[in-house]
C-alpha cells in the first residue's frame, strides 16, 4: 500500500478542517471496507486518512419524533441491533443485514456506502424509498440534499474537495406506512447486487396513498423510480398494482451487461422484484409490523 | 517516508504497544510485527474472513483494518481463545467434526463461531449458514462446519 498520513479528529470541526487544508488529498475513512481495499489495489490513493470514526456527531443514531438521524460513519450492525429502526425504516433494515458479511456489517457504514456511490449499493435504494436527506459539511457550513440527487455516476457523488457527509435524516413514515428492501443475487448471500429494489409504502382503505421506489444496479447510480412512484399512488393495493409498476419501472432504466447479468436479464429482474417489494412493503404496511 | 505511529492497545487481554505505519492493516502487524501467525492471510480484500478477528468483540476481517485505527481497542485473536487446560468446546466440536481439511481457514471460522455462539446460543443451520458466508472454505463443503458450530452449540449448552 502506498504511503499516507493518519488522523483521528475527535470533533466535526477538526474534521473539516482537516479535509480542507488538504483539499482532494485526503480521503475520509469511516468503516474502511471500500476505502483500504481501494487504497490497496490503487484504485484511490490519498497523502492523508481522516478517521471520523472518533467524531460524535458521526456516530449518532436516534429515532424521535422527527424521525431517524443516522451518523455517516454508523456501522450497518448497530442499525439492525437498535430496537426501534426495524420498526419504522424496515428497508433499511434489510439492506443492512445483507451488506458483505458478518465481519463487513461490523464495520462498513451505509454514509460509505453513499459515499463509495457503486451503482449497486445495497442502503441507497432503501434510502431512496424511505425519503432520506443526507447532511453534507464542510469547514464554510453545511448543505442539505434529497439522497437520490447525491450520486452522479458510478464511484462519482456531489460531494466537493473538503467536504464530508456528516448524517443522513429519515423523516418518521406516516401510520400504515411499510417498507421493504430486496435484491436479486445468485448466491445466497455475501455477492453484490444484479438488481435491488427498495419501496415504502402508506396504505389506507386498500388504496396506496403514498409510494417511493429506489432502484440499484440498473443505471450509472441508484434511481428514484419517481414517475412511477407517483402513478403508484391512488391505485389500489392489488398485484395488478405491483404487475404494472414492474412494467414501468422496467421502462426508466439503463442497465449493462456485465458478468452478473446482461442487460436483458435486469431488466426482467427489475420488474419482477418491484412486483415483490411493493407486495412485501404493503403487507407490512396493513400488517402494522413495520411502519 | 510517514512517521511510524505508537498504537496501544489491549490483546487477547494483555496491553500491548507497538509501533506501526499508517498503511499497514491489522493483518499485517498481528503477524509480521507481533508474530501472531494463528490469524491468516486468504484474500486480503474482505471476502474470505481468513483473517477473522474480534474488534471491540465484533469480527472483523483484520485485513481491512487499519493497525493505526485500534489505539484503544480490545482485539481477541485465535491465540488469545484456548484456555489454559486444554480446548474450548467449539475448539473440541471442530476437530472431532472434522470440519477442518488444510486448516487456512479455521482460524478466521473460530473467531466468527465464537461471536455468532455468544450473541446467538443456539443458531438455527440456516443461521450458521448465514453468519459464516463471510467465511469460506475450499476443502471441507461447509456441511461438517455446520455441524461442528451445532454440536459447539450444544456443548456450550451442556457446560453452563
Amino acid at each position: 500500500m502506498r504511503d499516507f498520513d493518519f488522523a483521528a479528529p475527535d470533533s466535526l470541526d477538526a474534521a473539516v478542517q482537516l479535509l480542507a487544508k488538504n483539499k482532494g488529498k485526503a480521503r475520509p475513512l469511516a468503516g474502511g471496507t471500500d476505502l483500504i481495499d481501494y487504497l490497496r489495489t490503487g484504485r484511490l490513493s490519498a497523502d492523508l486518512v481522516v478517521d471520523l470514526k472518533r467524531i460524535p456527531e458521526l456516530n449518532v443514531l436516534e429515532v424521535t419524533q422527527q424521525g431517524l438521524r443516522l451518523g455517516a460513519a454508523v456501522p450497518c450492525y448497530r442499525i439492525y441491533e437498535h430496537p426501534e429502526i426495524g420498526t419504522h425504516f424496515a428497508a433499511l433494515v434489510d439492506a443492512c443485514s445483507i451488506i458483505g458479511g458478518i465481519q463487513i456489517q461490523s464495520r462498513a457504514s451505509v454514509g460509505g456506502n453513499l459515499c463509495t456511490s457503486g451503482p449497486a449499493a445495497d442502503s441507497t435504494p432503501a434510502l431512496i424509498a424511505l425519503g432520506a436527506q443526507c447532511v453534507i459539511a464542510s469547514a464554510s457550513g453545511s448543505r442539505t440534499l434529497p439522497v437520490e440527487q447525491f450520486c452522479t455516476g458510478p464511484s462519482q457523488n456531489v460531494l466537493q474537495p473538503g467536504e464530508i457527509l456528516q448524517e443522513v435524516t429519515i423523516p418518521l413514515p406516516e401510520a400504515d406506512s411499510g417498507s421493504h428492501y430486496r435484491r436479486f443475487i445468485p448466491r445466497n448471500e455475501m455477492d453484490i447486487a444484479v438488481v435491488g429494489v427498495g419501496a415504502s409504502v402508506t396504505v389506507k382503505g386498500g388504496q396506496i396513498s403514498n409510494a417511493r421506489i429506489g432502484l440499484g444496479a440498473v443505471a450509472p447510480h441508484p434511481l428514484f423510480a419517481e414517475d412511477v412512484s407517483n402513478w403508484i399512488v391512488n391505485q389500489p393495493a392489488s398485484d395488478a398494482t405491483y404487475i404494472e409498476a414492474g412494467q414501468r419501472a422496467r421502462k426508466i432504466i439503463s442497465p449493462i451487461d456485465d458478468h452478473r447479468g446482461t442487460a436483458e436479464f435486469r431488466t426482467h429482474v427489475t420488474g419482477v422484484l418491484v412486483e415483490r417489494v411493493l407486495r412485501e412493503a404493503v403487507q407490512r404496511a396493513e400488517s402494522g409490523t413495520a411502519g | 517516508m510517514t512517521a511510524q505511529q505508537v498504537v496501544t492497545a489491549e490483546i487477547n487481554g494483555r496491553p500491548r504497544s507497538f509501533l506501526c505505519e499508517p498503511r499497514q492493516t491489522l493483518l499485517e502487524v498481528l503477524r509480521d510485527q507481533l508474530d501472531m501467525t494463528g490469524t491468516k492471510e486468504g484474500c486480503s480484500n474482505g471476502n474470505c474472513g481468513a483473517c477473522t478477528v474480534l474488534l471491540n468483540g465484533r469480527p472483523v476481517v483484520s485485513c481491512l483494518v487499519l493497525a493505526v485505527e485500534c489505539n484503544g481497542a480490545q482485539i481477541e485473536t485465535i491465540e488469545g481463545i484456548t484456555p489454559k487446560d486444554g480446548l474450548l468446546p467449539l475448539q473440541n466440536a471442530f476437530l472431532e467434526n472434522a470440519a477442518l481439511q488444510c486448516g487456512i481457514c479455521t482460524p478466521g471460522f473460530l473467531m466468527a463461531t465464537k461471536a455468532l455462539l455468544r450473541d446467538s446460543p443456539n443458531p438455527s443451520e440456516e443461521e450458521i449458514r448465514f453468519k459464516l458466508a463471510g467465511n469460506l472454505c475450499r476443502c471441507t463443503g461447509y456441511d461438517k462446519i455446520v455441524k461442528a458450530v451445532q454440536d459447539a452449540a450444544e456443548r456450550q449448552a451442556a457446560t453452563k
